[in-house]
């Protein structure tokens, strides 16, 4: 009862606090100056008068008002004015949301398991020159920009080798075996530093919790090394760990924008640089609506995920 | 027995002082005395990592500040000056590298036409572009294009050939002058075009000899190339500078003298148009011979001073960024808390939302707000600012938490210290190695988040005198598989400073606070 309580209190705060930032989008947006009908084409009269009725040219606070009833509450973001003239936006964003998910998607199926046992084999020798072979290339794994190991996998595995396509494939057919090959080097580039990452962190708890004296005492006892690790310290070390991929997890659907547009990924995050630059503000509103969601939805999930996987911790208690 | 002390009797004139004569003293001490920023010192070099991370840094930034200052020069400069135009895609060259193929030269393989037009260029001028060839005139089994081929190593800078430029009467006479002075050729004889068919034929300054209409050279039966230069006519031509085969004007009546200028204009304004070789007109331009450390870009310019100029605004903004977070932070931290209840709650819920927005959305909004009033820069600034200082005022609000109740705050309390005193005198150093961690640890974090923003276009920082090196990352992609070099060196530049910042801030909070050492983050 108390974690319902809890669980309810956040993502309430959590909704108030999207629609404070959302109303901000809002209004910034609503100050920048309006796009003259005329660079629509022929049909300027027709965008005049659509524009009319949905209200462009009321005041600020009425505007403000239609966009919480018909947006925030109906749901309606209103249709692409530069980009994808006349189309609805949210169906072009759902659209474009498959590629993004599934590249990052495979990419956390890659490095999920590989950082861990990167991590557990580190943690085990640890100070030993294995160790420190890891721990090095970690350290230049995480601070080396992504978008520099996408140059790398581009050049040398794409056009050296010629394993993969330059680019990623086209069309919406996503589970051919060429559209899964095509998306590899992406998938790559996002690996490296997803891999690092959850090395680092998951020696970082394995070797404070290999170090404790319940582990000695589970030794006593009579278990072997590789009971007492998998068994015991490792399931300790993933009350961390495992909050981390779950975030990971759900910030997954964001993408990465730099990584989209160096692969040429026909996903969400070429639709946010293309709205930028195009100037369509219903992508923008959405597509930023939908960023600060997923960054606040990881993190209450994080927070919660510690209760459901350590009764013991009691978020938010008060002791 | 137990007695025998207490009992004796000493007379009291048998007590004497032990240090009658001088005073009491502490033993001096033999060392020097030991502060905490000596302590730090004293564990950050320790450090191996550390160190190195440091020196790679200031490696880095000497080259940010050092490159600009002396090695800017006319060419690099050249913000009306479009001359950059005509040297793209030049290799790095050094000379002190030059064994480790760090040369100036691409290994190609190119076709018998390209073959015959590159070579030509050497044929005319002597600077052969051509410096080896590996495997000569094979033909390639697999195409299925009937043509042979050439494995050669090719000089880029000789590469460009010539050109046609149009210049005024003091120009063509510099040159001249200075032809003369230096003993090296610039403009070449003017060639008679009219027997090309094709335009493109007419306008590329690198024929002058007799072509077919597929651009393949017609030889003479000796296998030369056969020119087409053009004879007799004023062109004001008195440079001795001249090719072999032309009289000059030793003999004033020969009659076979090659023209090197097409006159155009009456008196009033002449203006010739003539051939130069492109090599030999850097020389003339800049007073140096044209060699690029880093190369030059697909538009001309040179890649090492234009990084550089990148490399000093990146760290310009990481260090303007993470101060102004740092004071801000600062501030707001120790008010929340210090005083913390309602304030804190307050300022917390404002973090809540300001932390809430994705950062690529605030840079877009302000970019679209404020870059035409202050300018991209500062629109970018006020972006970091705007959500940076939240995580440097939540680690002094804990630190705050630490110290505040303790007993040395109470007894200063009582001794009558007012609350801006006990905040910065008494708590706030306590924070400082935090906060230094945490500011160092901002810096790669900035020029990640630049570079990015740069990369996609988001945030447009170029001009002639300035770019980014998101920014040069970008204008690279497009040649990443025919001149991989110009993505090259700026993906090293940023890759080599993140690491280094990442080991110098974590050596940095090892050093403050030995009891994180091994916990990352």
């Amino acid at each position: 009862m108390y974690m319902f309580k809890y669980v309810v209190k956040r993502v309430l705060l959590m909704i108030v606090t999207l629609f404070i930032i959302l109303s901000m989008c809002f209004i910034f947006v609503k100050l920048l100056p309006n796009i003259p009908t005329q660079q629509f084409g022929k049909d300027m009269a027709l965008i005049a008068a659509r524009r009319e009725q949905l209200g462009y040219n009321k005041p600020l606070i009425e505007q403000y008002g239609i966009f919480i009833t018909r947006t925030l509450l109906g749901g309606n973001w209103g249709v692409s004015e530069t980009l994808y003239t006349g189309q609805d936006v949210m169906d072009k964003f759902i659209e474009k949301l498959p590629p993004t998910m599934m590249i990052n998607l495979y990419s956390m199926f890659i490095s999920v398991p590989l950082g861990i046992l990167f991590g557990i084999y580190a943690a085990l020798k640890k100070n030993k020159w294995q160790d420190h072979f890891i721990s090095t290339a970690v350290m230049i794994l995480v601070s080396v920009p992504s978008y520099v190991y996408a140059f790398l996998v581009q050049y040398i595995l794409c056009f050296r080798l010629g394993w993969f396509p330059m680019l990623m494939d086209a069309g919406t057919n996503y589970f051919s075996w060429s559209m899964f090959k095509s998306m590899l080097p992406a998938v790559f580039s996002l690996a490296f530093g997803t891999i690092a990452g959850l090395t680092r962190f998951t020696r970082a708890e394995l070797t404070e919790v290999l170090t404790s004296d319940y582990l000695l005492l589970a030794r006593t006892k009579g278990l072997t090394k590789a009971q007492t690790t998998v068994r015991h310290a490792l399931r300790n070390a993933m009350v961390p760990i495992f909050p981390m991929i779950l975030g990971e997890f759900i910030g997954i659907i964001s993408g990465s924008l730099i990584i989209e547009s160096i692969f040429g990924v026909p996903g969400v995050g070429a639709l946010y640089v293309n709205s930028i630059n195009r100037l369509d503000y219903n992508f923008f509103m959405l597509l930023s609506a939908f960023y600060t969601a997923i960054g606040l939805v990881s993190g209450i999930v994080i927070d919660l995920s510690y209760g459901f996987i350590d009764p013991r911790i009691r978020m938010g208690s008060a002791k | 027995m137990e007695n025998k002390y207490t009992d004796m009797k000493i007379p009291a004139d048998k007590f004497r002082f032990v240090a009658d004569d001088n005073n009491l003293h502490d033993k001096r001490l033999e060392t020097k005395p030991i502060g905490f920023f000596k302590d730090v010192m004293i564990r950050f070099c320790k450090n191996r990592s550390s160190v190195i991370a440091t020196v790679i840094i200031f490696v880095l930034v000497v080259y940010a500040i050092i490159t600009p200052l002396c090695f800017e020069n006319k060419y690099t400069l050249s913000l009306t000056d479009t001359t950059y135009l005509n040297y793209t895609k030049l290799r790095p060259k050094s000379t002190l590298f030059a064994w480790a193929g760090w040369d100036g030269c691409i290994n190609k393989t190119i076709n018998a036409s390209t073959y015959n037009y590159v070579r030509a260029i050497g044929e005319e001028t002597g600077c052969k572009p051509i410096v080896k060839e590996y495997r000569s005139n094979y033909e390639d089994p697999s195409s299925t294009v009937d043509a042979t081929y050439y494995d050669v190593k090719i000089d880029s800078y000789y590469q460009n050939g010539m050109i046609y430029m149009t210049l005024t009467e003091e120009q063509y006479k510099d040159i001249q002058t200075w032809q003369d002075e230096n003993g090296i050729q610039i403009i070449y004889p003017a060639v008679d075009t009219s027997s090309f068919t094709v335009a493109s034929y007419k306008s590329d300054a690198n024929y002058w000899y007799k072509i077919n209409n597929k651009g393949v050279p017609v030889m003479d039966k000796n296998g030369n190339y056969q020119s087409l230069y053009l004879q007799r006519k004023t062109d004001d031509y008195t440079s001795v500078m001249r090719i072999e085969g032309d009289p000059g004007l030793d003999d004033p009546n020969a009659t076979d003298r090659y023209r090197y200028a097409t006159k155009t204009g009456d008196s009033s304004a002449v203006s010739y148009k003539v051939r130069v070789f492109t090599y030999n007109y850097f020389i003339y331009r800049y007073g140096f011979e044209p060699s690029f450390l880093f190369g030059t870009n697909s538009s001309g310019q040179d890649i090492f001073t234009r990084l550089a100029s990148g490399a000093r605004f990146s760290f310009i903004l990481a260090i303007a960024v993470s101060v102004v977070n740092l004071f801000i932070g600062a501030v707001i931290g120790s008010c929340m808390g210090y005083y913390g209840g309602w304030v804190d709650m307050t300022i917390d819920r404002l973090c809540d939302i300001l932390g809430g927005v994705p950062f690529m959305v605030v840079a877009t909004l302000f970019q679209l707000h404020f870059a035409n009033k202050v300018g991209p820069v500062g629109s970018l600034l006020f972006a970091f600012v705007l959500t940076g200082w939240i995580g440097m005022a939540q680690r002094v609000r804990m630190q705050f938490y630490r110290f505040k109740g303790q007993e040395y705050i109470l007894a200063a309390r009582t001794l009558g210290a007012r609350d801006s005193r006990l905040m910065f005198k008494h708590i706030f150093p306590n924070s400082l190695g935090t906060i230094i961690t945490g500011s160092v640890l901002t810096i790669p974090g900035v020029i990640f988040s630049e570079s990015s923003l740069t990369y996609l276009g988001i945030v447009n920082l170029e001009s002639s005198t300035m770019t980014s090196v998101g920014t040069m990352l970008a204008n690279g992609r497009g040649f990443l598989t025919t001149d991989p070099y110009i993505i090259f060196f700026p993906a090293l530049f940023i890759s080599l400073l993140e690491i280094s910042f990442n080991l110098f801030g974590n050596g940095l909070r090892d050093a403050f606070n030995p009891s994180l050492r091994g916990v990352d983050d």
